[in-house]
């Protein structure tokens, strides 16, 4: 078994209650870092650390922490992204619903840590029960002690606020989330300024995600080299999975960064596989804005050697032959899956998604998804397949925020990887365009 | 004696020098130098504060980010909101990655956008046009079915025809900042965002006409004029009359002798930048209302110039002569071209002899 850091007491009956989760060494961190530490000291455990963002860019937590405005008489805050509405991704979900009050601890620690009276945590508003839970789980940590005025009698204050979303994927980019938290549309915004200088309220402002901030009450706990020694280079700690598609058995799985995505796919501990009769054809590594890879390529680096499941390892090769590790959602798709419809769903889920605000995401997402509309029942040829290639790189960097990136490479890689799927569609219109039609040409199923 | 100007940044625009102030952008920079050095701009409108970032026509590349640290920047970046460093190197009409996603750019404005020019009131001054002119090409790959809107009156002056809004935002930045009462906005997302006005209601304020004079394409007219002449038939008129609610400086355009339309000046980027009042643009528009300046400078490569010069002397876009020159392919018939005196097209596709803000105009 692999070492559990977050989902260590999940399974302990009564865990999302104030008092289990004290019993099963619960906000020490709190104790520890308000009693014990500094603020900077807290930083630099968490650099030490080397915990890397854990929503999907994988940018280092500490060092993004130490950008930090600091002006006098201005207020700071800590907002915690739980927004999560990637398709495939979907373990912040678990971690709040099943252990909310580690994500509180988190937000203890993480605010001390950045100097801020106020923090917030930004839900996806459809997760109307997981707000409740949250809100239960900040009621019992106040009526402890560990929230409100003058935390454990040292004089800092910290309020918790639990901010339901309305619904939209793109407030779950930082910026995007900002405006919505300040009650305006949810368009993101252009940077520079950060939100470490300005941010929420034109103040200086940490956005980290859920399972990032969970993190810190062991790192505290426990030190950030005893967190550093876990993992692989610079792929520091344990990651949470959520493993969809057609495993046999999906689920939300706590990793250490550096397993072999071929143990992690068949070995008993993890997925066991895929499901019986059927072969691996392909798989998304980190959540549905990250580049398709198939089977061959997702097991495999370019030198032979077995791919991990570390920042570093799935990205190996760039876009050619690499993806990217993005926010953990792990979807594996077998040989009955439609590259062609696949990717026509992930365009038709951006295209809704775009905020519309600058152009090539606003048409572009649009033109993607019609183009694979019509390929994928039968009416497209083959200049619709050089055509997406070349929107897509038009979209790619050149939007005011990642989404056109997002909307762009899952249709760019799938056509890298996939072509003659996609031109079995055009020269096979009849049969393309019936229910649940696949291409069985050659590839390398696995 | 302490020193107190402040110190002057220097950056290269395309291969020309310029020094600026601390905290100028890419595109304020590149406008100092003028002329076809200066990035397109849709959105971006310098009067209207936090406007830009969102059409990405002002792509450039930064060759280098700063006499300290000459890496360049990975991405092109949008020239109207990224502020200059000392030192800086900006590529833009020399570098074809950043002319093959203005391509893009065009080609997505027009996706939605109908090529109903022949009977917009804004062609001849429409950016859009301008920019598919100078940056685009002429045909398209979009297939699909364009979005279509009804026209809607939004208030007793001005009309709304959405097909051929590109969601600038301008308009929402100036109600929002030049007026007190703004009642419209963005509705909708993707492309399926709107502008629209809060439950059908009309925009009735005192400055509400500005919004027709910042829009960059014939999605905001003025009911007044709309359909009565074509931009290039009239002619402009600077003015000015003493008004206790605005500025009272306007353009008068004239048909013969009677004013068809008054607008705000705008400037040589296409921006007002003293906004005027209902009252100026709507009910004054007679000549006695006014104080007759002189006629309105138009460079002779607008539109509006057209048939008001000899065919030799309307002066064209240098930019647009090169990007032709590059976009065209030789026929080779086997002749020998030296022995027919035609001249072979430089090397340096872009380079040569932009010409520069302070050239006289012919």
């Amino acid at each position: 078994m692999g070492k559990k850091i977050l989902l260590e007491h999940i399974d302990v009956p009564g865990i999302e209650t104030f008092d289990v989760y004290r019993k099963m060494g619960g906000y020490t961190a709190v104790e520890k870092a308000i009693k014990t530490m500094t603020p900077e000291a807290v930083v630099e455990e968490v650099k030490k650390s080397g915990v890397r963002g854990r929503g999907g860019a994988g940018f280092p937590m500490g060092m993004k922490w130490s950008f930090l405005a600091k002006p006098e008489g201005v207020p700071r805050y800590l907002v915690c992204n739980a927004d999560e509405s990637e398709p495939g991704t979907f373990k912040d979900h678990y971690l709040m619903k099943h252990i909310p009050h580690l994500l509180i601890e988190g937000m203890i620690v993480s605010s001390f840590a950045l100097g801020a009276n106020k923090s917030f945590i930004y839900v996806r508003g459809e997760l109307m029960y997981v707000i409740r839970i949250l809100e239960k789980a900040i009621e019992e940590a106040k009526a402890k002690g560990f929230l409100g005025k003058n935390i454990l009698g040292s004089g800092y204050d910290l309020e918790l606020v639990v901010q339901p979303g309305g619904g939209a994927y793109i407030c779950g980019e930082e910026t995007a989330l900002l405006e919505s938290l300040e009650g305006k549309r949810g368009n993101p915004r252009n940077k520079p300024p950060f939100p470490a200088v300005k941010g929420l309220y034109q103040s200086p402002t940490v956005v980290n995600n859920v399972e990032s901030i969970a993190t810190t009450a062991w790192i505290i706990n426990n030190g950030g080299e005893a967190y550093a020694a876990i993992g692989v280079g610079r792929s520091t700690g344990t990651k949470l999975i959520s493993a969809s598609g057609h495993l046999n058995r999906p689920g939300v799985y706590e990793i250490e960064l550096g397993v072999p995505v071929e143990d992690f796919i068949y070995a008993d501990e993890w997925c066991r596989g895929i499901r019986p009769g059927h072969k691996l054809k392909a798989v998304v590594a980190g959540g549905s804005s990250v580049p398709i890879l198939p089977a061959d390529l997702i097991l495999k680096l370019a030198n032979g050697e077995k791919r991990l499941m570390s920042y570093e390892s799935l990205s190996d090769g760039g876009f050619a032959t690499g993806t990217m590790l993005g926010s953990g959602g792990f979807i594996a798709m077998d040989e009955t899956s439609c590259i062609v419809r696949n990717t026509w769903n992930f365009a038709r889920f951006y295209h809704h998604e775009s905020c519309g605000q600058c152009s090539p995401c606003r048409e572009g997402t649009g033109w993607m998804e019609k183009v694979l509309h019509r390929l994928e029942y039968g009416h497209g040829n083959m200049h619709d397949i050089d055509l997406l290639v070349d929107v897509a790189k038009k979209i790619e960097g050149n939007t005011i925020c990642p989404l056109g990136d997002a909307a762009a490479w899952p249709v760019a890689s799938a056509i890298r990887h996939f072509r003659e799927e996609f031109e079995w569609h055009v020269t096979n219109p009849h049969e393309a365009s019936q229910p649940g039609a696949v291409y069985r040409g050659e590839m390398a199923l696995v | 004696m302490e020193d107190n100007k402040p110190q002057l940044f220097k950056v290269t625009v395309d291969g020309i020098e310029v020094e600026v102030e601390p905290g100028t952008t890419i595109l304020q920079a590149a406008r100092k130098i003028g002329g076809d050095v200066a990035p397109p701009a849709m959105c971006y409108y310098q009067p209207l504060k936090g406007s830009g970032g969102k059409c990405r026509a002002c792509l450039v590349r930064v060759a280098a980010g700063s006499a300290k640290d000459p890496r360049p920047m990975p991405k092109l970046v949008a020239s109207c909101i990224t502020p200059v460093q000392d030192g800086m190197v900006v590529e833009n009409t020399t570098n074809p990655q950043v002319l093959e996603m203005r391509k893009g750019i065009v080609e997505f404005l027009l996706l939605n956008h109908p090529l109903d020019c022949p009977v917009c009131d804004q062609a001849g001054e429409c950016d859009l046009q301008n920019f598919a002119y100078n940056h685009g090409l002429a045909t398209t790959r979009y297939e699909e079915d364009r979005r279509e809107f009804e026209k809607r009156d939004i208030g007793p002056f001005i009309q709304l025809h959405m097909t051929r809004c590109i969601l600038c935002y301008r308009c929402v930045y100036t109600a929002d900042q030049i007026t007190e009462k703004r009642v419209h906005g963005v509705l909708g997302r993707g492309d399926a965002a709107e502008i629209g006005t809060y439950i059908e209601k009309a925009i009735d304020n005192d400055f509400s006409g500005n919004v027709i004079d910042v829009c960059p394409v014939g999605a905001l007219t003025d009911k007044t004029y709309r359909f009565k002449n074509r931009v290039w038939f009239t002619k402009p008129v600077d003015a000015h009359r003493d008004c206790p609610t605005c500025s009272g400086k306007v353009t008068l355009w004239y048909r013969g002798e009677e004013v068809i339309r008054v607008t705000a000046r705008k400037n040589e980027w296409n921006e007002v930048t003293e906004f005027i009042c209902n009252t100026c643009r709507f009910d004054k528009k007679k000549t006695s209302d006014w104080v007759i300046e002189g006629a309105t400078k138009v460079a002779r490569s607008s539109v509006i110039s057209a048939n008001k010069y000899r065919r030799d002397a309307v002066k064209t876009s240098q930019f647009a002569l090169n990007l032709a020159a590059e976009e065209y392919t030789p026929v080779d018939d086997g002749r020998n071209k030296s022995q027919l005196g035609i001249q072979q097209l430089p090397p340096e596709r872009f380079a040569p002899a932009l010409p520069h803000a302070n050239d006289p105009e012919p």
